[in-house]
């Protein structure tokens, strides 16, 4: 009775978690069957669910809709300089926070976690009408600049360098080694997971964001795929559901291919998130 | 060696955000500067007077409060039960409630207005088929605020789950036997042992749901209203600062006396 009662409970606690993966995946699966549908298909009633014929002219329809090139061009120079900039700016800071002690040196800490919880919302305007001011407006720069200081990556590298054992760091110093040189070959080896954890949260982050290029950019020169995107909806219409599917799986993608290889990773990455 | 990153704090929040509540209180003349003036409060009765904006307000503090609650709550059943699982399809699960959080507003955006579409839609596609009444999803002020909600747990649910996972791992397993000796239920073990001693995470859960939910204020005031260029943006955007602000400040004040620090 009591074994028949587990079998029963094992039974439906599978079952619940192959319906939770039904709800978190299907709307994925569900943009693939549309973005393959014709436009007839995807706009009748009752819906179609597998397409009778793929259309894999969908996907360049949409590809020719917009300047998606330039878009994808775009999207690839802001993370790519975004990030590196962040990686420049992040490393020599924390491992100054970590290892020297200076006059204000929690001041400036509190400061950069304090202006961590200012939502970017709030900031917009002005560094807008600052880089109106310096004629950038229609220039990458004010989707690169302002990403400099990655408060949350400063705070977890520090944390990294500030167990990095004293010992080395003293050894290295005796054999009159630079901070360059300590921050290359003692801090950046023993820290690599805590780096390429905030550089991942970092590069997804910049090729999802929608908000900051919209508010920075008034010209397609100079904006990323997620607008692009985002206006299909708007130059075709609800009754075009294929092209802008097809359009979203070129933004989707990427990021889900990434996923599937490396999703211990990437959620690993995010929990350090929690630590904070 | 810190000097880059201070400048970038400095440069593009700190000053920025002074500079916003500055502005608050002038009247900004965007075509003849020297016509800019300063008028106290002006902005701020002229924002709380307006319709758009106090409902803006309202509505996203009664999307705050629905998101965090079911969040909250869904997130915390699936991370007992889910969380501390070893095997491969509890694993898969895991990755796949989590996937969401990594993919853009956008795109799921977009996907979600399909599904949710009136007519060709697949939610009520399926809603037909079991006979139950359609709905108009985004389309209707009745149930707009329900599919932006449904969205947005669906969306971080994943995130929330694994944060409050890697905090149950750190509870000592010797408390739930001894709480198992005891005979106590599941329920009350999850209420009186798992939920005080996990207290310090669901606390930083809690502030920064409840943060990243009211962003989305700004977002909307902008898309609904008044556009960026506009002096009453300023005094909107140190409202939204001063409620996060006040939020947290609350939330340390209540909740310190109540959650346990080990």
């Amino acid at each position: 009775m009591y074994k028949k009662r587990q079998k029963v409970g094992k039974l439906i606690s599978i079952l619940i978690k192959i319906i939770l993966c039904v709800i978190f995946l299907f709307p994925f699966a569900w943009m693939c069957s549309i973005a393959l549908q014709t436009g007839v298909e995807s706009s009748r009633a009752p819906i179609t669910l597998i397409p009778a014929v793929p259309q894999w002219q969908n996907f360049v329809t949409a590809w020719k809709m917009a300047p998606f090139p330039l878009y994808l061009r775009n999207t690839l120079i802001i993370v790519a300089a975004s990030a590196a900039l962040q990686a420049a700016v992040m490393i020599p800071a924390a491992y100054a926070f970590a290892r020297y002690e200076f006059k204000g040196r929690n001041l400036l800490f509190g400061l950069i976690l304090i202006a961590f919880m200012i939502p970017v919302q709030v900031t917009f305007l002005p560094i807008y009408r600052m880089a109106g001011k310096l004629n950038l407006i229609n220039t990458l720069w004010p989707q690169i600049i302002p990403h400099m200081t990655n408060a949350f990556g400063i705070f977890l590298l520090r944390q990294y360098f500030m167990q990095v054992p004293d010992e080395l760091v003293e050894a290295a110093k005796l054999d009159n080694a630079s901070d360059f040189k300590i921050l290359r070959r003692i801090m950046l080896p023993m820290s690599k997971p805590a780096i390429s954890s905030v550089m991942l949260l970092s590069v997804i982050g910049l090729w999802n964001d929608y908000f900051w290029p919209l508010m920075m950019t008034r010209s397609d020169e100079v904006r990323p795929l997620t607008i692009g995107i985002a206006a299909l909806r708007d130059t075709e219409g609800n009754d075009s559901w294929n092209i802008i599917m097809a359009g979203n799986m070129i933004l989707v993608l990427p990021l889900i291919v990434v996923y599937i290889f490396f999703s211990k990773y990437i959620i690993n990455s995010f929990s350090y998130d929690g630590i904070k | 060696m810190i000097a880059p990153a201070v400048f970038g704090i400095v440069v593009f929040t700190v000053i920025p955000a002074i500079q916003m509540v500055v502005w608050s209180f002038y009247d900004i003349n965007q075509l003849n500067p020297a016509k800019t003036r300063f008028i106290g409060f002006g902005n701020y009765t002229r924002i709380f007077q307006s319709a758009d904006f106090t409902r803006a307000l309202v509505n996203t503090g009664v999307y705050t409060f629905w998101t965090v609650v079911v969040i909250m709550a869904l997130a915390i059943l699936l991370a007992v039960w889910l969380g501390t699982k070893r095997d491969k399809l509890s694993k898969f699960t895991q990755a796949a409630i989590f996937l969401p959080y990594i993919v853009s507003m956008v795109s799921i955006g977009l996907i979600f207005l399909q599904l949710m579409s009136p007519n060709y839609g697949l939610f009520n596609a399926i809603l037909e088929a079991v006979g139950l009444p359609k709905s108009q999803w985004t389309q209707s002020s009745k149930t707009a605020m329900m599919s932006v909600i449904l969205v947005a747990v669906w969306k971080a649910i994943g995130y929330y789950t694994i944060i409050i996972g890697g905090a149950l791992q750190a509870v000592p397993t010797e408390l739930y036997e001894a709480a198992a000796l005891d005979n106590s239920g599941k329920v009350r073990t999850l209420l009186k042992i798992t939920i005080p001693i996990i207290s310090p995470q669901l606390f930083f859960v809690l502030i920064i749901m409840t943060i990243g939910s009211f962003k989305v204020f700004e977002t909307i005031q902008i898309m609904t209203g008044g556009g960026p260029n506009n002096a009453t943006s300023a005094a909107g955007g140190v409202v939204l600062l001063i409620i996060v602000g006040v939020l947290t400040f609350v939330y340390f004040r209540l909740l310190s006396r109540k959650v346990h620090y080990q």
